[in-house]
This record gives C-alpha cells, sequence and structure tokens, in this order.
C-alpha cells in the first residue's frame, strides 16, 4: 500500500540523497563552527574596551560580516562558482557546496558567537586577569567554556539553516534532498517524492533540534 | 609591606574628566588587615582595582614587597598577581567548573603539575571549611558557601596580600560574620596582609586594625580602628560610626532621661578599648554601696577592646557615689562624665 502511495520512490536513491544531505551538513557545520568561531572572537576580543580593542580590524571583520550576511544564499552560490571551482575543482555534487555552504553561514554563526560571549560575566573575566592569567587562558579556558551553552544552541540553530541552504544548493546541482525533491519529484511531476523529501528534511531538522537541545542541557550547570 | 605614593587615576568619558582616585599616599604594614570604607562612588573599588593593575593608574606608584608592580611589564605583572589574591563582590566563579576545578583555576595558570595541584586544592578545601562539596557546582552553593570558594581561589597560589573587594556586601548579615572570622582566621594562620574595601563599618569594626576613611577619590581620615571610632573628625566618618553605634538621637534621649529619672546622678560611662574590666558595673555594685540603674546604651566590641557608651543612674549616699566614680577614672580606661548630679 506504502508503495502504491509512493510509487515513484527509489529507496536507493532517496537514501543515497538523505546521506548527501547528512554529508553536506556536518562537515558544513564543521566548517561553520571553526571559523564562526574564530569571527565571532575576533569581533568580540576588537569591540572597544576588549581585550585586543581594535577599531579597524572590528570595522572590517563587522563589514565583511555584514556583507556576506547580507547576499542571498542562492545568489551567493552562483557569485562562489568561480571560487569552488578553483578549490575543489568542480561545482557540482555535495564536496561543492561545502565553501558556499560555510561562507554563507560562518558570519550568521559568528554574531551568534559574539553575542554568546557578550554574555559571559566580565567579573569573571576580570577575576582571570586577577590570577594572572594571559589572553590565550582567558579565551580557551574562560570565555568559551562560559559561554558553550549559548555556542551550543546557536550552533543548533545554524545547522538548521544550513539544512535549508543544503536543499537550495541540491536545485542547482549539489545533491541531496533538495537535488533529489528538484530533479526526480517536481521537474517530473511525481510530487509523492517532493512530498517524503520534505519529510525526511523535517526529520533531519528535529534530530538536530533535539541533539543541540540535549547537549545545550546538559552542558548548563548555571 | 605595601607602600603608595601619589596614586591617581582619571577616567575620561566623553571629553569630561571623572578623578576617581586622587593623588593617594598610604602604607600598609605587613599581617594588617586594613579597612577601606567609603560611600559607593567615593574611590574605593578604583583603589583596589590600580593596586593590581585591573585598571592602569594615571599617575603615581604601587609598590608590594619591594616589587614596584606600577613599573612592572604585562609577563612580569601576571607573575605579580599570581601573588595578589583578589575576592569579590559577587564572587565570580566559573559556574563551568566544580567547586574543586575553580580553586583549582589559579594553580592551572600558575602553570603547576596536576598532582600537586590536586593535594594543594585539598588543602584549601579543608582550609575554608568546604569538605564534602568539592564536586558541587556553583550554583548548588549558598553565598557565603561561593565566597568561601573564592577565598580558597584566591588563596590558592599563596599570595602575600588578599584584596577584599565588598566581598560580604552581598551575603546576609549572619554569613557576613562567618567569611569575615574566616577572614581573621587566615590572616592570623597565614600572616596575609588583607586589604578590605566596604561601605559596612561593622565589617571595619570586627576585623580590621586601622581604617581609611575615603570620599571623592581622597583618604579624608586614617588611623587606628578604637581611634577613630573614638573620635571621627570628619562628617562622613562620623556618619559611618553612627552605623555601628546609632547615636545621632542620643541627645533627645538625654532630655528624655533626665526628665523620667529624677533621682540620684546620670553619668556617662564611655568604653574606650576597655578589656581588663569586664564586669565593671557588678564591681561598683559590689563595692560600694551604690544602686546602679542602666538607663541606655550600646557597646560593641572591636578588636581592642569594647567600645560605646552606657548611660546608668546611680543613687546612694552621695560620699560612696563619689567613691565610685573616682575607682572608674582610676581603674579602668573608661571616660566618665556626670550629667546631672544629685540634687
Amino acid at each position: 500500500m506504502l508503495t502504491d502511495l509512493f510509487a515513484n520512490i527509489d529507496a536507493g536513491d532517496l537514501w543515497e540523497a538523505t546521506y548527501e544531505t547528512f554529508y553536506m551538513t556536518i562537515l558544513a557545520l564543521i566548517g561553520t563552527c571553526i571559523f564562526g568561531i574564530l569571527l565571532g572572537l575576533l569581533l568580540f576580543l576588537t569591540t572597544k574596551d576588549g581585550i585586543w580593542q581594535n577599531k579597524y580590524i572590528n570595522f572590517i571583520v563587522a563589514a565583511l560580516v555584514n556583507v556576506f550576511r547580507a547576499i542571498p544564499f542562492i545568489i551567493l552560490i552562483l557569485l562562489l562558482f568561480p571560487f569552488t571551482d578553483f578549490l575543489i575543482g568542480t561545482i557540482r555534487g555535495p564536496n561543492a557546496a561545502l565553501p558556499a555552504l560555510i561562507i554563507g553561514s560562518a558570519p550568521f554563526y559568528g554574531r551568534l558567537v559574539e553575542i554568546a560571549l557578550k554574555e559571559v560575566d566580565k567579573g569573571v573575566v576580570e577575576a582571570a586577569k586577577a590570577m594572572g592569567a594571559k589572553t590565550g587562558t582567558i579565551i580557551f579556558r574562560v570565555l568559551l567554556p562560559e559561554s558553550m551553552p549559548a555556542l551550543v544552541s546557536g550552533l543548533t540553530v545554524t545547522a538548521i539553516a544550513l539544512i535549508g541552504y543544503t536543499a537550495m544548493a541540491g536545485v542547482i546541482g549539489a545533491g541531496g534532498l533538495g537535488n533529489y525533491a528538484y530533479y526526480f519529484g517536481f521537474q517530473r511531476r511525481d510530487f509523492d517524492v517532493v512530498f517524503v523529501c520534505t519529510i525526511f528534511i523535517v526529520v533531519i531538522v528535529f534530530i538536530f533540534q533535539f541533539i543541540g537541545d540535549f547537549i545545550t542541557n546538559k552542558l548548563d550547570k548555571r | 609591606m605595601i607602600s603608595i605614593e601619589g596614586l591617581s587615576k582619571i577616567f575620561t568619558a566623553d571629553k569630561q574628566k571623572l578623578t576617581a582616585v586622587d593623588n593617594l599616599t598610604l602604607d600598609i604594614k605587613d599581617g594588617e588587615i586594613f579597612g577601606v570604607i567609603g560611600y559607593s562612588g567615593a574611590g574605593k573599588s578604583t583603589f583596589v582595582r590600580l593596586l593590581n593593575r585591573l585598571e592602569e593608574p594615571t599617575g603615581g606608584r604601587v609598590v608590594i614587597d619591594k616589587q614596584e608592580i606600577t613599573s612592572l611589564n604585562s609577563r612580569k605583572l601576571r607573575l605579580a598577581r599570581q601573588e595578589i589574591g583578589m575576592i569579590f563582590q559577587h564572587f565570580n566563579l566559573l559556574w563551568s567548573r566544580t567547586v574543586k576545578d575553580n580553586i583549582a583555576f589559579p594553580l592551572e595558570i600558575a602553570g603547576i603539575a596536576k598532582a600537586e595541584r590536586e593535594q594543594r586544592v585539598q588543602e584549601l578545601i579543608d582550609l575554608v571549611g568546604l569538605s564534602g562539596r568539592e564536586n558541587a557546582y556553583p550554583s548548588q552553593l549558598s553565598g557565603g558557601q561561593k565566597q568561601r570558594v573564592g577565598i580558597a581561589r584566591a588563596l590558592a597560589n599563596r599570595p602575600k596580600v588578599l584584596l577584599c573587594d565588598e566581598a560580604t556586601s552581598a551575603l546576609d548579615p549572619e554569613t557576613t560574620n562567618a567569611i569575615l572570622d574566616l577572614l581573621v582566621d587566615i590572616n592570623q594562620k597565614l600572616g596575609l596582609t588583607i586589604i578590605l574595601i566596604t561601605h559596612e563599618m561593622h565589617v571595619i569594626r570586627k576585623i580590621c586594625n586601622q581604617v581609611a576613611v575615603m570620599e571623592k577619590g581622597k583618604i579624608v581620615e586614617q588611623g587606628d580602628v578604637l581611634d577613630v571610632f573614638l573620635r571621627p573628625k570628619q562628617p562622613v566618618t562620623r556618619k559611618f560610626v553612627q552605623q555601628v553605634m546609632g547615636s545621632s538621637e542620643e541627645d533627645d534621649d538625654l532630655q528624655l532621661l533626665m526628665s523620667t529619672y529624677k533621682q540620684g546622678k546620670i553619668v556617662r560611662l564611655h568604653f574606650i578599648g576597655e578589656t581588663t574590666n569586664q564586669a565593671l558595673i557588678s564591681q561598683l555594685a559590689k563595692k560600694y554601696a551604690v544602686d546602679i540603674n542602666i538607663l541606655q546604651g550600646k557597646i560593641t566590641q572591636t578588636r581592642a577592646g569594647a567600645y560605646g557608651t552606657l548611660f546608668v543612674q546611680m543613687d546612694g549616699k552621695a560620699e560612696e557615689m563619689n567613691k565610685a566614680i573616682q575607682y572608674i577614672t582610676d581603674e579602668t580606661s573608661v571616660e566618665v562624665e556626670v550629667i546631672r548630679d544629685a540634687n
């Protein structure tokens, strides 16, 4: 009966598309996490009265972040085609989607990281300074651990945005569920495929949200 | 031990200059508990932050244990800070770390090996009375326990100086007393010099040897705690002394006393660090044929003895009464003032 309802679904294709969506999301998430934290730290530390207070660097980083956040993702992919081609050697497939995914979401996550760091009690940073801590110690043993729940919940939000981005990237040839839904569903007028892909994406979003919430709660000892 | 010369800090905000600490000169002796009292905005918090350069001084010198803090480069300053403990009003513990790991943090900063760190942490936990709470997170502790963690953390690298920035201001009176007792205890056990910032005079009364009163960035009065209690010179100091003694309504009360108690003498006894003669009133009653009625008063204990005022009504034969008064004057350090003679 189910096979009648979803007559056009090929289980092998569906699983491969799901795998590709996971693949893109997780690799892009790792990249976003690294670059986002770097950007967030840079924004936070160079701000006025920050540890590395520097008007110029702060201005440049903030401008870059704002510009990349302002570009709609679908256009960002197109803009980055030459860069992707140079970096990955192709503009098709899940790997080719990674640069655009990371560049598209790292600035967003960077802002979330900055907000998370601003929430860290200034008194605790002061206490660490009074103990004679180096800036590196303050970053890695105070700022990041103390903001960890916010960093993780920010990453969860970013991951869900990323899943949306992978679907968009799929439509222009990156693979994954978006690709499957568009080429095998929409273009062939097989809407059962579109429907199943939607359900799968929703389930993936739920899984990420659940894991994110679980980790956030585990980490938060406040 | 600590000498401060011409220390000042000027904040510039929106082209306006604010002098938080104004050309301050001070000497603090080894092993002393030195209190700095002032209202909020007097510059006392800035002052204590200048000592370990959490705020950069605009001018002046700070020398701690022969080391000129104000001339150190940033690397040497970090090392010097490891020998200056500091505790805070809001404790400033890392919520992401357990009690044990919070106390271990300064040891990690100082690069001490893990085994030694654990041993030292255990010693400190015992010292501040937190045994059994090693693995709790700060959020599971009461305010007093949090400050104990703060104190243990500040003592981890065996500092010579402990800076306390309003360390008891967020605590209830009972917990405040427990924390103050702990500070006195470590002051005596470890011979630590403590500099304590507060706006509460009873904190000064309870544990300090020396006190400085700050107002508008300057020290307006300074000296032995007892002296300052006894002879407050500045209006601001008098206000602080009244916090503890509550003597502002004394004059009104006096009129009432004299009209209510018409018999005998009314005498004011002024206790100024009396320690030898604790049972003064009962001794007088035993030695001389006088009746003594305590009317009102307030006696408080400082580290240098009892301080306060007591109003008593004394009745009996004039001769006996005079002998009794003579006895107080000669044998004790209590000052006597006959407010109204027997009629």
